[in-house]
């Protein structure tokens, strides 16, 4: 095309298509950041503001109420708790059952390794949705229902997460670990005090993906509980959502809660961008 | 130690027979296995059992109490897919009509994602881009929220009164009331009249075709818009990092060429995405297909279940009219349509060359570690 031979040859980058690309990319980011900072400011509206003027980012009656009333009538503080006791406990298992897992895979030699592993995949491929009814079943069969095991122990290995260390494992020398083997130390041990040290990196990644993914897990604790006791803040703001507290339409308290039960991942989000930004490239949460 | 070791002799499998022996065989078998048992447990009991169990379920007519196995369960055979599948009852329309939604829901939701996605990775990967950090941050973010939170917030942006509508009347557009409005797109693009006589006869499931031909509701619309927005930035990730394994070398030699912006992007750039691409297609179609949290949050599958979606209906029908077998039964048929899909995109797409996606895999796998390794400096 003609326009090509307008260009010098030597010119890159976003030269001509600079301002295009800018308003473009800000235009964007406007629209994907709004929402969010509406978000905000409507937590600290009255109803009927928050109903009429919905887009104004100040107002000048601001007001925590939506936030008192959202904690004496809800049991917030529960589930909160409730979300990270579930939240922390299945990360923690989750780096350590994952990273045995992968290192296994990828290092130790056994009859059977090949086939777990077409199994690992295999169960990759499942949609989670379809194993709702199924998780239920194996869950009440073994007497696990509505208590903390059942939400905790089905959560505790990610087939995507094993499929994550053993790829690492795989990166890091051999040799470092046959100089610990001749000098007599056991499978375990060359795991535990040499391989995993190394495996930082990778363990930050799990330890991301697994908070995220199970902070923001609704499906299995909607399968798993029905007790109050046991509400995570998903299935609590969910019944919120759905019109619990209800008396109008109450956006301020909903959207008073989809802030707060956002925070944590947000500031994980914050802290660990750079990694996010890179590890995400092979685990992708839908 | 001691313990340890006698632990994991004692649970290993015996070694197969004509297997090579070799100092610390015993111990590497014994220790593999070991070390797999966690996952194997976790995975087996969680994954593989229940989906064996399922598959009985969806053959009986357990009501959900006591066990699936107890004496009172009868075999009803093909009977619970029968019901979803063929005859005309509210079993097959109620499915008919999740299929009908969710199949609008993917056919828009999967080329739009893609189309975003990648122009963002495009206008992002730029070299000399200012703020790169910044614009990447905010088209992720929505990605890291939990569902529920973005669905509380749509719920308030689009509203009679919301935020979305608020925009719409600076151009004197007056906004629908999106969440409680059932109207098929379709519909009202062809002027919102009664069905055609030739077309009101009950069809495919017993739903006519005029109502396989509504479109999405205006109230699906809105949860179009939500997927679109908190997947674009995860996908915008993946074809990031193929475009920066491409580097920037092939497109100058292209563009010393002479080649222009669109003919690189066309001729060099797309075909060294396809690998990703077929990536983002499949993953966005098996998302897509699995729709449930946004549903459960927002709509219960109104107005007029016209956002029930197959994954809400079988989690319905199960665990609300504790009508398992069909519950389990719909599940499966899921299960069957997002093979189906990914088969026929792959024949669409021309990748029947299963070396393809995985070779493309592999690469993908490389970089991250590259990325993971890097990182840790």
């Amino acid at each position: 095309m003609a326009r090509s031979e307008a260009r010098a040859p030597g010119r890159r980058g976003i030269g001509l298509t600079a301002p295009f690309t800018y308003v473009a990319l800000i235009a964007v980011a406007f629209v994907y950041i709004f929402p969010f900072l509406v978000q905000v400011s409507n937590s600290f509206k009255s109803d009927e503001e928050a109903t009429s003027a919905g887009l104004a980012l100040w107002s000048p009656s601001w007001t925590a109420a939506a936030y008192s009333t959202l904690f004496a009538n809800s049991n917030f503080a529960l589930w909160t708790m409730n979300s990270f006791i579930v939240t922390i406990l299945v990360t923690l298992g989750r780096v350590f059952f994952v990273s045995l897992g992968g290192y296994a895979l990828a290092r130790l030699q056994f009859p059977g390794r090949t086939a777990i592993y077409a199994l690992l995949i295999a169960v990759m491929a499942v949609p989670s949705v379809v194993l709702l009814i199924p998780k239920f079943l194996v869950i009440k069969s073994l007497g696990i229902y509505d208590s903390y095991p059942g939400m905790i122990l089905p959560l505790l290995v990610d087939a995507a997460g094993v499929f994550i260390m053993k790829n690492f494992f795989e990166s890091i020398p051999v040799a470092v670990e046959e100089a610990a083997r001749i000098d007599g130390a056991g499978p375990f041990r060359t795991f535990w005090s040499i391989i995993l040290p190394m495996a930082r990196p990778a363990l930050v990644t799990i330890t991301i993906l697994s908070f995220q993914g199970s902070w923001n897990e609704l499906t299995h604790f909607i399968i798993s509980t029905q007790s109050p006791e046991l509400t995570t803040l998903t299935r609590g703001v969910a019944s919120l959502a759905s019109g619990q507290l209800s008396s109008g339409n109450q956006f301020p308290i909903k959207l008073a809660a989809a802030t707060l039960m956002t925070i944590p991942v947000a500031i994980m989000f914050f802290i660990f961008q750079k990694r996010i930004m890179n590890a995400s490239g092979g685990a992708v949460k839908e | 130690m001691t313990t340890t070791e006698e632990m994991v002799r004692a649970r290993g499998p015996a070694p197969a027979p004509g297997s090579r022996r070799r100092p610390g065989f015993n111990r590497q078998t014994a220790a593999g296995w070991l070390f797999v048992s966690p996952t194997l447990l976790i995975l087996g009991v969680f994954m593989l059992l229940p989906v064996a169990m399922a598959a009985w379920v969806s053959v009986s007519d357990w009501g959900g109490r006591g066990s699936p196995w107890g004496s009172g369960v009868n075999f009803v055979g093909t009977q619970n897919y029968a019901d979803v599948l063929g005859g005309r009852g509210l079993a097959a329309r109620d499915f008919g009509t999740a299929i009908r939604n969710n199949l609008y829901y993917v056919l828009l939701v999967v080329p739009l994602q893609t189309a975003l996605s990648l122009t963002l990775a495009f206008l992002v990967n730029k070299r000399a881009l200012r703020g790169k950090g910044f614009f990447r941050t905010a088209f992720y973010f929505p990605s890291v929220t939990s569902s529920v939170a973005i669905t509380v917030l749509w719920l308030f942006l689009f509203s009679a009164s919301g935020a979305v509508n608020a925009v719409l009347s600076w151009f004197s557009i007056q906004g629908p009331n999106w969440f409680q409005d059932p109207r098929g797109l379709i519909h009202l693009m062809l002027g919102g009249g009664a069905a055609p006589p030739a077309l009101a006869q009950p069809g495919l499931f017993g739903i006519s075709a005029w109502e396989w031909l509504a479109g999405p509701s205006v109230a699906m619309t809105a949860f179009i818009f939500m997927a679109v927005f908190t997947t674009s930035g995860t996908f915008m990730l993946l074809f990031l990092a193929a475009l920066q394994a491409i580097g920037e070398e092939t497109d100058e030699a292209a563009m010393v060429d002479g080649a222009s912006t669109w003919q690189r992007f066309w001729y060099v750039t797309l075909p060294m995405l396809r690998p990703t691409l077929f990536t983002v297609l499949t993953l966005g179609m098996i998302g897509t297909w699995q729709v449930f949290d946004q549903i459960y949050t927002g709509s219960h599958g109104g107005p007029s279940k016209t956002t029930v979606t197959p994954a809400y209906l079988s989690y319905e029908a199960a665990f609300i009219a504790q009508d398992w077998g069909r519950g389990a039964a719909i599940a499966f048929v899921l299960f069957a349509i997002i093979v189906a899909f990914t088969l026929l995109q792959r024949t669409v797409l021309g990748q029947a060359d299963p070396a393809l996606p995985s070779r493309s895999q592999a690469r993908a796998d490389r970089k991250r570690q590259l990325e993971v390794r890097n990182g840790a400096k």
